[in-house]
This record gives C-alpha cells, structure tokens and sequence, in this order.
C-alpha cells in the first residue's frame, strides 16, 4: 500500500478531526477566492463599461457624479450643459471622438438616452431584431429592458418625466421602438436609445441655440487633452471628469472593507493550519503503536515521515478544493440574487490569476504545518513503545 | 540463520549492564527462550530485532552484521526477513484485517498475494473476518491475525514475545500450535520468548536466562 493511499485511509478514519480541519480551509480558502472573483468580474464590468472613454465632459459638480451618471447610468447626472459650448470641446483638436448624451425621462425607470449612432457602435451593440433609431421618437432597446418591460417592435409607449419615478407620464408625444439590440454586457442593455431631438421634443435635429444636452463622452486623440481641456474650462459651467481615475478612487473607497474582509479570511486560514496541525499531533499521540509497528514490519523512519506530511497534504487539498468549488457556488448564488445588476456568463468561474497564487501558498502553508509532526514520527523510539512493561 | 555474539545492554542512567547468553539459530530450528520477569527477556528480543543498538556484542543476521547497519537498513531487513509477534497485538487502525497483511508484505519489499493471505487467514479460523476492522475483533482473533501477519511475507526469522502469557492451557496450546505449523510451513526458525513455563513441555531446544542478567 503506498503511502499516498495509507494517509488517505488514516484521514478518513478520523472524520471529525479531519472535517474541522477541512472545513476551516474550506471557507478561508472560499472567501478569499470568491472575493478574487468578484473583483476581477467587478474590474471587468466596470472597465468594459469605460471602454475607451478617455473623458467625460458635463456639468460642474462631483466628478464622480459626472462619470456614475454617465457612463455607468447609476446615478443622476449633475445637470445641464448648453450643446452650442459642448460643440466646441467636441470638435476640439485634441478629440478624436465625441458622442453626446441627453436625458431626463424613464420608461419603467429605465433611462431613455438621446445620442447618436456612434453610442452603440462604441460598445459594439449589434442589433438582434429591427433597426437603430433614426428619426425622432424612435427608439432602439437595450436587451435588458426589452426583457424586463415587454417591449417589442413596432410597439409605442409615453415617457414618464425624471429618472428615478415612472408616475409623471408625458401624453404629448408616443415613442416607437424600431429595433432590440442584442446582450452587450455593457451599460447599452439597461438603455433606450433615441435621437438627441427627441428629448428635445421637437422632430428635427435643429435645434435652437438654447438647447441643452447632459454630457459627452470623449475619447482624446492627443494625451495633451487631459491636461488642456480643464484649463479651457475653466470659467464654463462645464468640466471634464476621467473615468479610469475616478473609478480607482472609488474602488480603493471600498478597498478597507475588502480589506479586512481579507484579513478575516486569512485568520480562518491560519487557524485552519493549526487545526492540521493539531488533528495531525493528537493523532500521532494514538498511534505512536501503529508507527512503531509499521517500523518492525520494514517501514524506515522517512517513510513514516512522508506519510503523516500526506495525511497533512491530503486535508490541505481537500480543503482547497472544497473551498474554490464553495466560491464557485457563492458566485453563481450572488450573480441569481443580483441578476438585475450583475452581468453573469460562465466564464466568471474560470479560475483568477490569483487562485493559483492562493492553491500555492495554502499547500505550502499546509506542508509546513504537517512537517512538525512529521518530524516527531522520526523520532519513535520502538523498542520503548513496544516493550513498554519488559 | 540468526547469531547473537557477546551482547550487552544498559539503560542509559537506568542502572546496571545486563549480559546475555549467545543464541544460534537456524533455518527450520524452534527454540524457547525463557526467563522470569526482570531477567531482560524482551530486551534481548528488541535486540536481536534490531530494534535497540547493543551496548556491546553484535548480531549477525544470514552471515551479515545486523546490529551495526543504520536504523533505516535495520528496518529494511527486519521487514524482509522477520516477522515479530508482539505480547500485546497492534495494527493499523484505518486498515481492515486483509489490508494490514498486505501492508505487512508492502512494507516487506513484496507484492501483497491475496490468494495466500486469505487461504492463511482461513487457516487460522478467520475466514469469515477478511474485511473486518480490526478493533472488531476479539484479543483471542487479534493476537491469530498478528501471528498470520508475521508470516504472511515468509520470513526466514518468527519472533515471538510472550505469546501466550494472556491465555489459558487450552488456548496456549492452540496459539503454540499455529506459531508451530506457521514457521514449519514457511521454513522459518521460531524463536519464542515468554516467562511461561508451561511452554517448556512443547519446546525441547530452551535457552534460560539468568534470574540476574547484571554483570559487574
């Protein structure tokens, strides 16, 4: 029997011991993986929203009002800008692309946006059934919604007025939906999209000078334009806000709670290293017969050494895999519990760059913890515990 | 098969020098080594089981030094070469009663041969326990599988310390009888170790320890 099946046996034959010890890593090893992948389909749900936006330019006010609202649609937006001013960063030399948001009004409390069909390109939003808005009043739907509200082609509907209350409906003019862009993962499923002319209320895209738009998301041609366009704003009532540092700060906002959540999970690790250790030396003591007579039978100290360091990797393994398997279930419960505002596919369990580095050091870890009684196994002596009573 | 030359032995700290008497064994010999309590009996055993370092004195295992090899070379060879009941019978707890007979081959550089373990267990009256655990058994059943364990990998060599010092006449009389018929049957020499005098009208050929092994 080699040793790898002789410490399998041993483990099992002690359930309780083993089991505390199993689970203890289970979850140490489970919480900090499910945070792994939380974060890195967070990062990817975010960054897929940011998406080449190098700025965003709209009204003074907290930046990261100004991003939320606008790129992630999450929060209201910090007012209004004149679209005459807003023309002259868009076609600023240091820009190579702009799209223009404008909005105010719901359906369902999803947010109707006026753009362009540069919006839906941008995240590369393909239509499933239908077309992309052309004239005023038309509107093409985000997947999201359209599953959510029931909307389908050729259907019409009246906008309810703000963002966050669906009671105030507008009965004056009805919106046609003309087409249903496919799942995007992106922020365009949560969306219907419609000309810039028809948040304006009017069926031409003349507008008067005083119209107002939202904001603009604008991707810079030159790096210069980070640095200039603050400048040149500065005695407008407009700013520009960028995504990627906005978005750091925030995420480092929530990093203490991620942090000590962390921390909790590495102490259930550590004492799950000291619950190997323990079960491994209590067991020891039992069978300090068994040991000794494994000797008698032709067994040299180092075999009994790289047996109990086993029965030490056996539980360390059984504890990774429990726990990365627990992190798999955690993360398909989340994603069923947040399904509204949470972008699922399976490619979310694949395993993170991280887990390897966590499989590595637990196993580690798990080894060390293992050696120490291992160790004692080389110091039996035989005679004395078989002879006890000469 | 087995010689033991001069050996002696003290306890570290733990009182005097105990000397024993030479021992020749061989192949297909029986040989009773009686002693009462206190004269070092199961010392001499552990020594010539390599499993204590004598003071002085060697052991010589099939014509080569035994008791200077390293702990691990000894424990090779025992494995190989002997198979030890003990007075009090241990096993592998995870293990059921065939699994520590195969171990007991493993452990012994061979391939566990399953036909002869069960055809050896059946013999001993333990058909019916092959995948018992082994704390089910009774001490009666558990001191049948260790002597079954002792030979199940052949050995040259079967130790036995204090077989029968448990059991009554009857029962004396049947283990004497396996531990007989076991080493008999595998072409080993037996070499019994016990306080038990009643053992003296089985076995003919008898070293007897001196009431005070100590020398000066």
């Amino acid at each position: 029997m080699k040793p790898a099946r002789l410490a399998r046996r041993n483990v099992l034959d002690r359930p309780l011991e083993t089991g505390l010890s199993v689970l203890l890593l289970a979850f140490g090893v489970g919480i900090i993986s499910l945070m792994l992948l939380m974060q890195r389909s967070l990062t990817e749900d975010l960054d897929r929203n940011i998406k080449d936006i190098d700025l965003v330019l709209g009204a003074k006010g907290s930046p990261l009002q100004l991003i939320l609202a606008n790129v992630y649609h999450v929060d209201v937006p910090t007012g209004n800008i004149p679209y005459a001013e807003a023309k002259k960063v868009m076609r600023h030399p240091y820009i190579s692309e702009a799209i223009p948001l404008a909005y105010g009004d719901n359906y369902e409390l999803y947010r109707i946006v006026g753009t362009e069909p540069s919006y839906a390109n941008h995240y590369g939003a393909e239509i499933e059934s239908g077309r992309l808005f052309d004239a005023a009043f038309e509107v093409t739907v985000g997947a999201e919604v359209a599953a959510k509200t029931g909307l389908s082609l050729g259907d019409t509907f009246y906008s309810a007025h703000g963002l966050t209350d669906g009671t105030d409906v507008h009965r004056d003019k009805a919106y046609t939906v003309v087409g249903i862009f496919e799942t995007t993962g992106s922020v365009i499923d949560q969306l219907l999209l419609t000309p810039i002319a028809s948040v304006w209320g009017v069926h031409e895209d003349v507008a008067d000078a005083n119209e107002e738009i939202t904001a603009v998301l604008l991707k810079k041609k030159n790096p210069l334009a980070i640095l200039t366009l603050p400048n040149l704003l500065r005695d407008t009532p407009m700013q520009v806000a960028l995504p990627a540092i906005e978005m750091n700060r925030l995420t480092q906002q929530f990093g203490i709670g991620i942090r000590s959540l962390r921390a909790v999970a590495l102490l259930i690790m550590g004492l799950s290293f000291v619950s190997v250790f323990i079960a491994l030396f209590a067991s020891l003591r039992d069978r300090k017969y068994e040991l000794a007579l494994m000797r008698t039978m032709g067994a040299p100290p180092q075999r009994l050494f790289k047996l109990v360091l086993f029965e030490g990797l056996w539980m360390t393994a059984a504890g990774i895999v429990s726990g990365l398997i627990l992190s798999r279930i955690g993360v398909i419960l989340l994603a069923n519990a947040l399904a509204d505002q949470f972008h699922y596919d399976v490619a979310q369990l694949a395993p993170v760059n991280g887990e390897y580095l966590l499989v590595l050091a637990a196993l580690a870890v798990g080894a060390l913890a293992a050696a120490l009684p291992a160790r004692s196994a080389l110091k039996i002596d035989i005679s004395n515990t078989l002879g006890q009573g000469r | 098969m087995l010689r033991t030359q001069g050996l002696r032995y003290n306890y570290a700290g733990e009182g005097p020098q105990m000397a024993f008497p030479d021992i020749q064994l061989d192949r297909g010999q029986e040989l009773l080594l009686l002693g009462a309590s206190g004269t070092g009996k199961t010392t001499l055993l552990h020594l010539m089981a390599g499993m204590r370092t004598p003071t002085s004195g060697h052991v010589e295992l099939n014509h080569q030094a035994f008791s200077e090899l390293s702990v691990a070379k000894r424990d090779l060879a025992r494995g190989k070469h002997m198979g030890i009941v003990f007075q009090t019978a241990h096993f592998v707890r995870s293990l059921n009663v065939t699994e520590n007979l195969a171990l007991a081959c493993t452990l012994a550089g061979q391939t566990p041969d399953d036909s002869r373990i069960t055809s050896l267990l059946d013999g001993l009256g333990l058909g019916h326990k092959l995948n018992a655990r082994v704390d089910e058994l009774s001490v009666g059943e558990q001191q049948r599988v260790s002597i079954a364990r002792a030979v199940v990998h052949k050995p040259g060599l079967i130790l036995a310390d204090e077989p029968t010092s448990a059991l009554d006449d009857t029962n004396t009389e049947i283990v004497l009888n396996l531990l007989r018929k076991q080493a008999a049957d595998a072409g080993a020499a037996l070499l019994v170790v016990t306080h038990d005098q009643r053992l003296k009208d089985h076995l003919t050929d008898r070293v007897e320890l001196a009431s005070n092994p100590t020398t000066a």
